[in-house]
């Protein structure tokens, strides 16, 4: 077990070492380059952009800007928000809880409704629910996330009237009940998409567990068909799950930066936004790598439940 | 002077129309309602321009926010006074090509990475396939972002970029069919007669492989439409007056309460088309399995 996390961190750092090269060749290498928003300015001289190129070091050979950056960065200093000089890994770590709250809300309501139509679609495979369920799947994986999430303030914001529009909370208010009652239509939103994959997978695993011989054997034995199902082939089901559970958040966190912009949510995918806005390299390229990590965290996190919960995967 | 090439020994093509693989897909309603969809929502793009009494640009500034299905506007006006209809066909023109090619595009650097490292192995294998890994551990939305805001994009670009964000897919699908082909007798019989590796893996291989491509091909169409309509939506896609499906939906937001249609009519146009590619996609991967035949 020990050899197997040990291995698996081994490639996460090996992955991240990848990930750091693409995003920062990528946007530096792209037209334009960190120093286009001081070209911008009224009047300025080529000293003057000389100047601020040579103080942000941008004057260097490329390799040695990233070794400085990536050195820096595995200190804890992300660099410093071109808005507001603020340090790029405090204003991140300002905004990550809410992109928290919305992904773990969306993927708790993803999971129950998802896991339960997944279920329902395999023991009565071939029904109306079934086909309905399939069907509904590819529909809402074809659905954009932000016109879903208009619709849904058109509906139930500005017609009925039940959930606020956006934000995360009444100013003044602020307790908790006011911010679950914000969280609802945007939770709502970005789970769509994940009940039709959670209900898609749980379907196909649910189908491959219920055709083994152990399961006709719990059946011979004259166990009740609800304990079979409960006990013996959602339990077994549900493993495939976690591994999922770990792909999905990439789909999520770039879901989330669509809802949060729609909602007007402070999260991370807002903060990414506003920051392309002003130009600011920084902390895009921090969030860039910030996101990258949450990404890594969870599938690394997803196969070592998977292999501490079964014991094939960890033995293989 | 004749050489005996492996495509001197294929056997004449049988009716494509009349395969299994076709009647199968045939056989798939949703996938037929796809390919419908598909050709009614070309076609409008296409001949719509030309019927519609409204040009996409004219402005009519007294017949803003028009309702739908007044003074002549089927799908009412913008905040301009323009028809949306018109702006609607326009939109798909440009929404449907840049993901038609954007599939191209993604599917060339997809097979191309995916048959290196599926047919060389070893080391090239796991230097291509982490660096796919690599690409894939972003969120697509923010690498596509990050890129169209600081590259100041135009339709060719937005098309590149959504192309660099979307073949890693097609990558692991590609190198996972070619390793398993790879060890096949026919590989065996061409390396025999001394075959260049490039003609393997591009002449052997490949044709081989092309139903997976085909499949990820027609899911990728779907993707690179949503993808172009999420940028263009944040503003960093395609940009005014040029519309586009995503870009139409861009201030829709701030009139959706005094003028839903806006946000309405092209969030059903950008679905319809999604929804019928993947629609289209999944019967294909049902037809292209001789196993379905079976259940």
């Amino acid at each position: 077990m020990l050899r197997y996390i040990v291995g698996r961190i081994g490639q996460s750092l090996v992955l991240l070492f990848l990930v750091s090269i693409i995003g920062y060749f990528v946007l530096l290498l792209a037209p334009g380059g960190p120093m286009s928003q001081f070209a911008l300015t009224p009047g300025i001289s080529k000293q003057d952009l000389d100047r601020i190129a040579e103080q942000m070091g941008l004057n260097r050979p490329i390799i040695v800007q990233y070794a400085d950056w990536l050195w820096h960065l595995l200190q804890g200093d992300w660099g410093a928000s071109f808005r507001d000089n603020r340090p790029v890994l405090t204003v991140i770590l300002d905004h990550l809880p809410a992109t928290l709250l919305l992904m773990g809300s969306a993927t708790a309501i993803a999971m129950t409704l998802g896991v339960w139509i997944g279920i329902m679609g395999a023991i009565r495979r071939y029904s109306i629910f079934d086909y309905a369920a399939t069907v509904g799947a590819m529909i809402a994986l074809s659905v954009p996330t932000f016109w879903f999430g208009l619709i849904a303030i058109y509906v139930f914001s500005l017609n009925l009237g039940w959930f606020p529009a956006g934000n995360m909370y009444t100013i003044g208010s602020g307790s908790v009940g006011d911010v679950l009652w914000h969280l609802v239509l945007p939770a709502s939103v970005l789970a769509l998409v994940d009940v039709a994959i959670w209900s898609r997978y749980m379907r196909t695993a649910t189908l491959d567990v219920i055709n083994q011989d152990f399961i006709k054997t719990a059946r011979a034995k004259g166990l009740s068909a609800r304990r079979v199902l409960f006990k013996h082939v959602v339990g077994n089901a549900l493993l495939p799950m976690i591994t999922l559970a770990g792909l999905q958040v990439p789909a999520l966190l770039g879901g989330a930066l669509v809802t949060e912009t729609v909602f007007t949510w402070p999260g991370m995918g807002r903060l990414f936004l506003d920051s392309l806005g002003y130009n600011d390299y920084p902390v895009v390229m921090g969030l860039l790598m910030f996101s990258a990590v949450l990404v890594l965290i969870g599938n690394l996190l997803a196969d070592l439940i998977s292999a501490f919960v079964d014991p094939r995967i960890r033995l293989a | 002077m004749s050489t005996v090439t492996p495509a001197n020994l294929d056997l004449p093509p049988e009716n494509w129309w009349r395969s299994r693989t076709a009647r199968r897909f045939r056989r798939h309603r949703l996938a037929m309602f796809g390919v419908v969809m598909i050709a009614v929502l070309t076609i409008a793009c296409v001949l719509g321009p030309y019927v519609l009494p409204y040009d996409q640009l004219f402005i009519d500034l007294r017949a803003r926010f028009a309702p739908p299905m007044t003074g002549g506007h089927i799908f009412g006006t913008d905040p301009l006074g323009r028809d949306v209809a018109a702006r609607l066909f326009h939109a798909g023109r440009i929404s449907l090509l840049v993901g038609f090619c954007a599939m191209l595009i993604s599917i060339v650097i997809g097979t191309v990475i995916g048959v290196l490292s599926g047919y060389y192995g070893g080391r090239v294998d796991a230097a291509l396939m982490r660096f796919t890994d690599a690409f894939l551990s972003f969120p697509s939305i923010f690498l596509l972002l990050a890129l169209a805001a600081f590259i100041r994009p135009d339709p060719l670009m937005i098309t590149v970029i959504i192309a660099v964000t979307t073949w890693m897919e097609v990558a692991r699908i590609v190198s996972t069919e070619v390793r398993s082909l790879r060890e096949r007798d026919f590989i065996l019989a061409a390396h025999m007669l001394g075959l260049s590796n490039s003609w393997i893996m591009f002449r052997e291989l490949l044709p081989n492989a092309i139903g997976p491509i085909i499949v990820a091909a027609t899911l990728t169409v779907a993707r690179a439409i949503l993808l172009e309509a999420y940028v263009s939506f944040l503003g960093y896609g395609i940009q005014p007056p040029l519309p586009s499906w995503g870009n139409m939906l861009n201030g829709a937001q701030q009139y959706l309460g005094s003028a839903p249609w806006l946000a309405i009519v092209p969030g059903i146009a950008i679905t319809l088309a999604v929804t019928s590619f993947n629609f289209i996609g999944d019967g294909l991967r049902d037809a292209l399995d001789a196993r379905s035949d079976l259940s």
